[in-house]
């Protein structure tokens, strides 16, 4: 998938099992939404193939269109439609639409029922959105960014009703670039970073491995060599990774022997930590790990 | 397993999911103000300001200006909401993703152009019936026989085919804002010059190119109907035309999003 000369998205290869949910985790720009319109038949993939429940998204797109869910990144409404109304406008497109009311009720959509869209704040365009996404009882819902720009009680809200969907049969398939999002929410994380997956699996899967981290970041940035000093002291069992320059992700076991090293490493290059966090490895670590970038500037 | 969410999917009847765009759309256009301006208040004020101006001035018409000028502010109207409302709704449906939107929706395409006449068409029997009101309360004697309706309603909707087509035309080709501004100019270039209201008879040598511009074709077709009860089969022919190059040239820019 490429625009211009920009290769978008490239050689991804990635299978979505039935009711699970599925997240495509990555940074701003990595591909997410191009992934997903793909699948939505709205862009044609310059090679590969792309089937969702078994069918060419444009091919048989009249097909399989009805039985798709699609909450698009931000707009899709008329600026005049009142949210109930446009929420009753959609659910009429459909055969056996989902209650209006109580879709609205389950997602906070009442307070501003009668709101033109142009005034609806952005959490209430999303969770307009995500109702709009649902109301005709897909088999499967394709949500982009379902929770950017949420407070965070709509934000739980919002994980609560996704993961009911998959509970009563939906397939859910989900971009986010929030790891807490795709760790808490998600059956299977695919992680994609400018257009290429470079990880996937289960949550666990993804976060095992038993290496526990350091995060140290000090006060003024770490003199010329410093890093590769600490790393000769710590030894080949663990490794040590410079973030920034006043930053360090140090990974492996982080024993007495371990923090009693960094604390004197610090003291003879003339550092003082600020913080110091130990913890298992969570999915912005991975990203870091494979990428040597951090997932959220 | 059932649960609140469990999928039941499928589409509605087309005809229910056609009727339910043009319902939503005549009400979003019926709604929004500078439309409501364009479509009933701007026909109004030229109808009542037409009839006393003329009347002042001392204009020579065959028939009394009110039965000279209802046809033709009735072909405003038509104008003013088969190209200028659906061109700028159009362009601004394109920028606010609601036209991608529906395109993950069960309606197809060709349900939305269907849903898009129908609300055209209802918004207009609304105009007629108001310009029609007021017209009636100044005076307006159309005439009304069959052969009369008939002709009113072909000049209506071919009137209707040939505007809305160059109205989508220039919703696809131009941005929303662009669309905007080209659509009000080009409704107040042709309701001053384009023989709508006044007819081509009054605008001298300009007949000749006028009577082939949608706006005039539209506006004595109107008033041929509505004065004399007749057909008129070079006008209706002109607003075919036009209405054909209109959907040629709309189907080969359009893009949906």
């Amino acid at each position: 998938m490429r625009y211009g000369d920009k290769v978008a998205v490239d050689a991804l290869d990635l299978t979505v099992e039935r009711n699970t949910i599925t997240a495509v985790l990555g940074p701003n720009g990595a591909g997410k939404t191009t992934t997903l319109e793909t699948c939505e038949g709205y862009r044609r993939p310059h090679a590969g193939s792309v089937r969702v429940l078994g069918m060419d998204p444009i091919r048989q797109r009249s097909a399989l269109i009805p039985r798709i869910g699609v909450m698009l990144q931000g707009q899709g409404a008329w600026s005049g439609a009142r949210a109930l109304e446009m929420l009753t406008h959609i659910a009429k497109l459909h055969a056996n639409p989902l209650d209006v009311d109580m879709l609205a009720d389950r997602i906070g959509l009442h307070d501003c029922g009668r709101t033109p869209y142009r005034r609806l704040s952005g959490g209430q365009q999303q969770r307009l959105g995500l109702a709009m996404a649902v109301v005709g009882r897909p088999e499967v819902v394709f949500v982009d960014e379902p929770t950017a720009g949420m407070d965070p009680l709509a934000r739980r809200s919002t994980w609560e009703l996704l993961g009911e969907l998959r509970d009563d049969g939906v397939t859910v398939v989900l971009t986010t670039h929030y790891m807490d999002e795709a760790e808490r929410l998600a059956d299977r994380i695919h992680i994609i970073d400018q257009g290429r997956m470079i990880a996937s699996g289960t949550p666990l899967e993804l976060t095992r491995g038993g290496t526990a981290t350091i995060r140290l970041v000090v006060t003024k940035p770490f003199p010329e060599g410093a890093p590769e000093n600490l790393q000769r002291a710590l030894g080949d069992q663990v490794e040590v990774r410079p973030i920034s320059e006043i930053s360090l992700l140090i990974t492996g076991p982080a024993d007495h022997t371990t923090l009693a090293t960094v604390a004197a490493w610090c003291e003879t290059q003339g550092v003082l930590p600020e913080s110091l966090n130990l913890g298992q490895r969570n999915l912005e670590d991975v990203f870091l790990e494979i990428t040597g970038r951090e997932l959220e500037s | 397993m059932t649960g609140t969410f469990t999928p039941a999917p499928g589409s509605a009847p087309l005809a229910k999911q056609v009727a339910a765009q043009a319902r939503m759309e005549a009400r979003l256009m019926i709604r929004n103000g500078e439309q409501l301006l364009l479509a009933v208040v701007i026909p109004v004020i030229v109808l009542i300001g037409g009839v006393v101006g003329a009347n002042h001035v001392g204009f020579d018409f065959d028939q009394s200006a009110i039965d000279t000028f209802t046809p033709g502010v009735l072909a405003l109207a038509v104008m003013s909401t088969a190209f200028t409302s659906l061109a700028i709704a159009t362009g601004f449906e394109r920028r606010y993703g609601v036209i991608k939107r529906l395109g993950a929706s069960p309606l197809p395409r060709a349900g939305l152009l269907a849903g898009k006449v129908g609300a055209l068409l209802l918004v207009e029997v609304l105009q007629v019936i108001v310009i029609g009101a007021v017209a009636l309360t100044m005076g307006w004697s159309p005439e009304l026989s069959p052969a009369a309706l008939a002709a009113t309603a072909a000049a209506i909707l071919l009137g209707t085919a040939a505007f809305a087509s160059l109205g989508l035309f220039v919703a696809g080709v131009l941005r929303a804002e662009a669309t905007l501004a080209a659509a009000n100019l080009i409704y107040l270039l042709l309701m001053a010059g384009g023989a709508v209201v006044l007819p081509v008879s009054e605008y001298g040598g300009a007949k000749v190119v006028l009577d082939h511009l949608p706006s005039g074709a539209l506006g004595e077709a109107m008033r041929n109907a509505l004065i004399h009860g007749e057909f008129s089969g070079g006008y209706l022919a002109v607003l075919a035309i036009w209405a054909a190059v209109g959907t040629i040239l709309t189907a080969r820019t359009f893009k949906w999003e």
